[in-house]
């Protein structure tokens, strides 16, 4: 059985849309117009124990509302969803013994307080016993390198500090699913490394099961080895990492170091020039005619050099953003056009 | 149990360290509540002054000071100041959610906030409070046999009404908070409580005072409770006979304060959308 569980997961809310200026706001004292927006679109999923999942997609596409749903702090407007066995929003203290939600942009911590008195706090929460709750907190605490500042107020700690603190907290009850909502945002690249070194040995080295939200390629590459891309509330993607390049660019980058007496004059032939920087030249060439153009280009050319690579990540996920959100648009059209009872103007009240 | 009763206080003591935080707000704020008092005392005694007559309504000038100077502590016990703007703001900017996902009642962990906060009021405003019974001791002089100073049946009524007015004002004003998951905003509802709160709960004046029917109104609305009823009770102005009905009807608004509060929860959490990231 998978430790998560979705089926038909859908979400929707009502949301107040206010017209511009003085007058509409005075009209909406009487009457307003909702939209229904559907945050999350029939999702299934299944994550086994011990997976390290990230949920990629732009911003508004559904992925926090997801974790809101299996954090239960949420209820779903249909499907269905389990985690260990636990419907998330019944809120069952056993359910919530056993998993955490850290959120990067959201402190859970005592604010005035010491961050060492928020963990006593989880210690009691949680019913950790005191020998284990000591060794947690030291082993958490030394590998992050924060436990220097358990006595200083978590206001006076640094944003990078916070979150070190924020996770040592999440995962002093040692849960067996742990939900990361944008765990990186706003961190330098040191701070960042650190905490996906962290989270890489710990789940590692404890096997529970992560879901993942960021909007960093890198956290998603050093960390996760299925990617499920969410756009529009709904799943488009759901494999390995490696599989986004193969099944969504079509192209491969080619990067040429020509003799120096070599022009690369009517390179232009086998494919779109993306830097030429004499006698280096770049070009993306379709991946169907890779074998093919290289033989035609080293028959041709005095190449010194051949490096052929993939797209970069964030440009794959960026097109295929670009492409859903165009699909979406069209489709939204479509229905629009056959329907004039769109379901988008839910209502008025 | 002991498990819970750990947690409890482990709550209760993160409360009251976090009360303690900003030294010179709370030490102000505390002593602060005691300048309301003086206030209404020049205005009573410039109202008697005028009339000329030694009583009013029933009253006479010493027991009108009495009556504010036990109104005063009611309040101390049944006032919340914050807590339902604090729990709105908390639904509206997404607090609440650390609430949802911890094994934690989060009713329950405002209630051990509250009663942190009031320790540490107590604590610090026992002395000033000590002091001014001290130097007003002479506006006590005259109660009646009933009255909490002769009878120990009395004292005991006095005691329970305090504390089920802790209780009453907790979750009356939770339950107001909580309309934040249908409202967001409701400093304006806050706001016209508030005034209500200030006349109907006997803090302006003695609630007997009234003709009837407001006094048969404002018999039926909870909000004596919360500053006239325990006062009422020390000066000896109830009834022997009527104590333990009152005190029953105390409770029962106690017991239905506390079923509304926590069915909005349950309610207000079925349409909760987790605003605020």
């Amino acid at each position: 059985m998978s430790i998560i569980e979705l089926c038909g997961l859908s979400k929707s809310y009502r949301v107040y849309q206010k017209q511009e200026g003085l007058l509409a706001s005075l009209r909406g004292l009487f009457r307003r117009e909702y939209r229904d927006v559907h945050a999350v679109r029939g999702i299934d999923l299944r994550v086994e124990q011990g997976e390290f999942v990230a949920f990629l997609g732009p911003n508004g596409a559904g992925k926090t509302t997801t974790l809101k749903l299996l954090s239960g702090v949420i209820s779903p407007s249909g499907g269905e969803a389990r985690v260990m066995g636990h419907v998330p929003w019944k809120r069952e203290n056993a359910y919530r013994r056993r998993f955490a939600l850290v959120m990067g942009q959201k402190n859970q911590l005592w604010w005035d307080l010491p961050a060492q008195e928020s963990f006593r706090l989880h210690q009691q929460i949680y019913r950790i016993a005191p020998e284990q709750f000591a060794r947690t907190r030291d082993e958490l605490t030394g590998m992050l390198g924060i436990g220097n500042l358990l006595r200083q107020p978590v206001r006076e700690l640094s944003l990078g500090e916070r979150m070190k603190m924020e996770l040592t907290a999440a995962l002093l009850h040692s849960p067996d699913v742990l939900f990361l909502d944008e765990p990186t945002i706003g961190l330098d690249v040191v701070a960042q490394h650190k905490i996906q070194q962290f989270l890489k040995y710990y789940q590692q080295h404890r096997q529970i099961t992560i879901l993942l939200t960021s909007h960093y390629m890198k956290d998603v590459a050093a960390l996760c080895r299925r990617v499920v891309v969410i756009a529009k509330g709904r799943i488009e993607y759901n494999g390995s990492l490696n599989g986004i390049i193969d099944s969504f660019s079509g192209h491969k980058v080619v990067t040429l170091q020509f003799a120096t007496d070599q022009s690369s004059a009517g390179l232009e032939r086998f494919g779109q020039i993306v830097e030429d920087q004499p006698p280096r030249a770049k070009l993306r060439v379709e991946r169907s005619a890779l074998t093919r153009t290289l033989a035609a280009i080293l028959a041709q050319y005095a190449v010194e050099d051949v490096v052929v690579e993939d797209p970069p990540l964030e440009e794959v996920i960026a097109s295929l953003f670009t492409q859903v959100e165009r699909d979406s648009g069209a489709e939204a059209q479509a229905a629009s056009g056959t329907d004039s009872a769109d379901a988008s103007t839910a209502g008025v009240a | 149990m002991s498990a819970r009763i750990a947690t409890w206080w482990t709550i209760l003591r993160i409360c009251l360290e976090e009360r303690l935080v900003y030294r010179g707000d709370f030490a102000l704020g505390t002593l602060m509540r005691f300048l309301p008092i003086v206030t209404q005392i020049f205005l009573w005694y410039a109202i008697f002054e005028a009339r000329g007559s030694s009583a009013l309504a029933g009253y006479s000038y010493e027991e009108f000071v009495a009556y504010y100077l036990l109104t005063m502590v009611s309040r101390a016990f049944s006032s919340m100041p914050g807590l339902a703007s604090g729990i709105t703001r908390q639904i509206r900017d997404g607090e609440i959610k650390k609430y949802l996902i911890q094994p934690v009642d989060m009713l329950g962990f405002l209630f051990l906030s509250r009663f942190a906060h009031k320790i540490a009021y107590y604590s610090v405003a026992i002395g000033p409070f000590a002091l001014v019974f001290f130097l007003c001791r002479g506006y006590f002089h005259n109660l009646p046999a009933e009255a909490a100073t002769h009878s120990p049946a009395t004292a005991a009524a006095f005691a329970a009404s305090l504390v089920m007015s802790f209780v009453l004002g907790f979750y009356l004003e939770a339950s107001l908070g909580l309309i934040g998951f249908w409202w967001l905003e409701v400093s304006s509802l806050l706001f016209v409580y508030m005034l209500f709160n200030f006349f109907l709960s006997g803090h302006m004046f003695p609630l007997d005072m009234l003709p009837q029917p407001w006094r048969a109104i404002f018999d039926a609305i909870p909000l004596k409770y919360l500053a006239y009823y325990p006062a009422a009770v020390f000066l000896g102005k109830v009834k022997h006979a009527d104590l333990a009905i009152d005190l029953c009807v105390q409770f029962a608004w106690v017991v239905f304060f506390i079923g509304l509060s926590r069915f909005m929860f349950q309610r207000g959490l079925k349409r909760y959308s987790g605003f605020g990231g």
